[in-house]
């Protein structure tokens, strides 16, 4: 624990002292990821950070007032791409309210087995990086054994791994295979131990715990007034969680319990995420459990594509068939915000409509976009190590920050 | 949501007069429309009354109406004990795009607002740092507005009349 330094000294005394600048990023191998900051140092410890932003901007928010409804789904894989389901299920649900479409409960079901995995895929790259950049490289390799579980399980489902583009508006294209339930049966099975595992090497770890308890903290009224969300919220002692708040795909069905932290500080935020991989686990053996029956998908032809053999043999799904894949098809006005749970907070989508086959305007709420201005307010005083890990355990993703 | 839209309707009404344009419910949303004239002290007033305590600003965008003659920035709040939300909307001339910031209120709309301005050109009047943010600095348009099309509408190496784009 060390104390921050009193940056309320008279200007006199600051006046003596020569400051150097220093160049974090964009391209270092500590901060993962395109993230520049200009540093203003007195020695080792920061007095000012500056980031800058926008190196992998891509004009997502503009491609998108381009396509058709269905082909922006792989747009939003390369916002936060370490959960990308999380998003892609999002837009579809903003879609399916839009439409107002029907979603049957088994595929509300399937898809909160897919996003809770992602969650814990999200969590395990933010936790073992954390660890990684503690000096514990152990916990890192280890556990991404068990991301490359997840990612087996995303392509048994659709093929992909990491840019998923899964599911559809509508829901499933097909049931899953009886690989795929195996997998997931073999993961809830056996990562807990593994998890466990890596919380013995770090979570009361002495070397973990003083590089990391009053680490970059955050206080909760300012977490607030920076807009946070997500884990880095609730580590700061607030309990808001989307899937919570405003229930969406079932999410009201499931016993879960959030968990919060007391000082927003990084080891709260690597408890918290720790925590919230333990619960997405008991979410996931619970849908499995009450998993209904039925089918995976709304009864929407305007959306959903039809079975391949009906579009070879009937006229009709040919037509439903060309219309969805030219993106001919128009949607009703409207205009909507729907937010899910990302991985790393509130993800929300602003959707006009005015009716035509693309959207008019939508914005993206992305949240580490927001959050992350609140960085050189958290890093004022620390040290340059400290600033480092205080970036990883914030969860900042560098295609969700650049949009 | 009806009692929502009524209630903060009923307040704004009687605390501000003539700066609700309009106020509907959009699916699971209110939604009102304020002149820009007001808008500062209306949030400030969401914001800081008892009983809103719209305290969270979850989103602040801009957008522009379809015949590209004004610009829109549109706020989400968000008061999270009761679990009400609200939208916000502002409408100006694209000629003339000033508003006052949100920055005064929270410090975590800075960059929202440097978003805005970096891709519609509205200009946050007393915003600390306005200037762009994902772009280069060196941009001379504002890229989202409609008026910059995606695809240079002139190419001819290019023919995709047949479906209609």
């Amino acid at each position: 624990m060390r104390k921050k330094l009193d940056t309320t000294l008279p200007l006199n005394d600051l006046m003596e002292k020569e400051y150097s600048i220093l160049n974090l990023g964009p391209t270092h191998p500590a901060t993962h990821g395109i993230f520049q900051n200009v540093l203003r140092m007195d020695g080792e410890i920061i007095h000012d950070a500056v980031p800058t932003l926008g190196y992998i901007h891509r004009a997502f928010e503009k491609l998108a007032e381009r396509r058709p409804y269905a082909q922006i789904t792989p747009i939003t894989d390369r916002l936060n791409y370490c959960s990308s389901p999380i998003n892609n299920m999002g837009w579809h649900m903003t879609v399916e309210k839009l439409i107002k479409a029907e979603i049957p409960k088994r595929a509300e079901y399937m898809r909160v087995i897919v996003m809770e995995l992602s969650r814990i895929a999200d969590h395990i790259i933010c936790n073992t990086i954390i660890g990684q950049d503690t000096g514990g490289t152990t916990g890192f390799l280890y556990l991404f054994q068990w991301r490359e579980h997840i990612y087996d399980i995303f392509e048994s489902i659709c093929g992909a791994r990491l840019t998923t583009n899964i599911c559809r508006i509508g829901g499933f294209e097909r049931e899953w295979n009886q690989n795929t339930w195996d997998k997931i049966n073999v993961f809830i099975k056996d990562f807990p131990k593994a998890l466990n595992e890596f919380n013995t090497l770090l979570m009361r770890n002495k070397i973990f715990m003083d590089r990391t308890i009053n680490c970059g903290p955050i206080s909760s009224k300012m977490a607030l007034e920076y807009s946070f969300t997500g884990p880095n919220l609730r580590a700061a002692g607030i309990d808001y969680d989307v899937r919570v708040a405003s229930p969406y795909s079932s999410y009201q069905d499931f016993d879960f319990k959030i968990p919060i932290g007391t000082s927003g500080d990084t080891y709260d935020r690597f408890t918290v995420r720790d925590e919230e991989m333990k619960q997405s686990l008991s979410i996931i053996s619970q849908a499995i459990k009450n998993m209904p029956s039925g089918k995976v998908h709304a009864d929407i032809p305007d959306f959903f594509l039809p079975p391949k053999h009906e579009v070879y043999n009937n006229m009709e799904a040919l037509i439903y068939h060309f219309k969805i894949v030219m993106g001919e098809t128009d949607v009703p006005k409207g205009e909507i915000y729907h937010c899910v749970e990302g991985g790393n907070g509130e993800l929300g989508f602003y959707l006009i409509s005015d009716g035509g086959r693309t959207p008019f305007r939508l914005h993206f709420r992305r949240p580490c976009f927001i959050y992350y201005q609140a960085y050189p307010e958290m890093i004022k005083g620390a040290l340059l190590s400290d600033a480092i890990i205080t970036m990883s355990s914030m969860n900042v993703i560098a295609g969700e920050l650049d949009a | 949501m009806e009692d929502l839209l009524n209630k903060i309707s009923l307040k704004l009404n009687t605390k501000f007069l003539n700066a609700v344009i309009s106020s509907e419910l959009l699916y699971d949303f209110p939604v009102f429309t304020i002149n820009s004239a007001n808008i500062h002290e209306v949030i400030r007033f969401l914001k800081e009354d008892e009983e809103l305590n719209f305290h969270f600003l979850t989103d602040l965008t801009g957008a522009q109406t379809a015949d590209e003659k004004q610009l829109s920035v549109i706020y989400h709040l968000h008061n999270m004990p009761k679990n009400w939300r609200v939208r916000v909307k502002t409408y100006f001339d694209v000629n003339v795009p000033e508003i006052p910031t949100a920055t005064d209120l929270w410090p975590g709309a800075n960059w929202m607002e440097r978003e805005t301005f970096d891709f519609y050109g509205v200009r946050f009047i007393g915003h600390p740092n306005l200037k762009r943010i994902l772009n280069v600095d060196e941009m001379d348009i504002f890229p989202l507005r409609k008026e910059y099309p995606l695809e240079d509408q002139t190419r001819e190496d290019k023919d995709d009349k047949m479906f209609g784009r």
